[in-house]
């Protein structure tokens, strides 16, 4: 029998933990069991990368190749757009890789959003909210403009690196999980990075898996994370042409499933995912027998101070 | 003199277009009944199926949030401004 210093010697690099970039992805698919007994629904839990997000993987992708290219290099600055996740993974990447980052993002993101970007040394600059992203993005545009020299745009919204980092990791990952058995994939849009790149890749594996994406019903929502594509700026990754189905939310139905998902699944998830859930449980309803997956983007730690929770604590 | 409500950009179309719409006197909730009896698209906007103002809206009344002064009972005078905003950032 090995002993447990023998294994420590012999193992690689990565089962150290060499950087917390080599934590970002492999996360698990939890069966849905209770707020979906029915049918096979399955979720990506997300927060279990390192930056608590799916936003981990683009970011890494988006710096990787950026560091690859010769675009990003010491002295320069990464500059974005975002309200929070994507931020969190740069800052976290960019802290351990020694990049200064400035986030641009609505003034309305969460206090605890705020000192968790602070907590990795990202400066932050804070716009209308009344404009919601679309003014972070305005602004970044901006600041690049004046200051191209000064700065890596990372532009999340636009940069194939984000797709392509769910095409070569979410989407491999959930066809593995499912032993290849999924039947339909929900996701909903933010970026489009997720539904695009992991979408895409399913879709090679079989024509036959379905993938729906998901929007906030109207232009006026509270689904932090999401974006109504008819009202917003569109981002140029995201794929219009994917989907076999497009699923609308009203907000205080994603409200209701994180409460649900937390009283009984044990899973305090972000407001996203439920509204991921609303629209993976119709389309599992409407197939019994088939394999649905979902993403939960995040854990609901940053949302406790909404107040759809103040009747639920 | 009247006071007037900003209204954010993913509503203006619910009231012709306009940035901002001016109001009479009152209570918050009557300049709200007020502004959706003229409006009638934006009920379901800031109400919720129980007829309360939707969790994630924040009003505002001069920069102040009505959840810390009387809620919907507070008084708005002429000259007031205000502000409809939701509680998330809306990006990723």
């Amino acid at each position: 029998m090995k002993s447990t210093a023998a294994k420590a010697k012999t193992a690689p690099d990565r089962d150290l933990g060499s950087s917390v970039t080599d934590l970002i992805g492999n996360t698990p698919l939890l069966r849905l069991s209770r707020v979906c007994p029915q049918a096979n629904l399955y979720a990506k839990a997300e927060w279990y990368n390192p930056g608590q997000s799916c936003k981990d993987r683009p970011a890494l992708y988006i710096l990787n190749e950026a560091e690859r290219s010769g675009q990003l290099k010491k002295g320069l600055t990464v500059l974005d757009a975002t309200s929070g996740n994507t931020g969190i993974a740069y800052a976290m990447i960019c802290a351990d890789r020694g990049y200064p980052v400035t986030l641009c993002m609505p003034a309305s993101v969460t206090p605890a959003r705020i000192k968790v970007l602070k907590a990795y040394g990202a400066e932050l600059i804070l716009t209308d909210p009344i404009l919601f992203s679309d003014g972070a993005i305005l602004k970044a545009r901006e600041l690049y403009a004046a200051a191209p020299e000064k700065y890596f745009y990372a532009d999340q919204y636009g940069n194939e690196n984000n797709w392509i980092s769910h095409y070569e990791t979410t989407g491999p990952e959930i066809y593995a999980q499912t032993a290849g058995r999924i039947t339909h994939f929900v996701a909903t849009l933010g970026t489009g990075g997720t539904f695009t790149g992991a979408g895409r890749f399913l879709k090679e594996q079989s024509k036959d898996i379905q993938l729906i994406e998901v929007q906030p019903d109207a232009a006026f929502h509270g689904l932090e994370g999401m974006k109504h594509m008819e009202s917003s700026i569109v981002p140029p990754i995201y794929d219009a042409r994917l989907a076999d189905r497009k699923m609308a939310v009203r907000t205080e139905a994603a409200y209701r499933w994180v409460v649900e998902l937390a009283k009984r699944e044990g899973l305090l998830a972000g407001i996203s995912s439920g509204a991921a859930l609303e629209a993976a449980r119709i389309v599992a309803a409407e197939n019994p027998q088939g394999t649905v997956v979902t993403v939960f983007p995040d854990n609901g730690l940053k949302y406790l101070s909404e107040h759809f929770w103040d009747d639920n604590l | 003199m009247t006071a007037k409500i900003e209204i954010p950009s993913a509503l203006q179309k619910f009231v012709n277009d306009q940035k901002t719409v001016e109001v009479e006197e009152g209570t918050v909730k009557n300049v709200f009944n007020g502004l959706i009896g003229k409006y009638g698209e934006l009920q379901n906007h800031l109400y919720d199926e129980q007829g309360q103002i939707r969790s994630f809206i924040n009003i505002y009344l001069n920069d102040e949030d009505i959840r810390y002064a009387q809620n919907l009972d507070t008084e708005v005078k002429s000259g007031d401004v205000i502000q409809i905003v939701p509680s998330i950032a809306g990006g990723f």
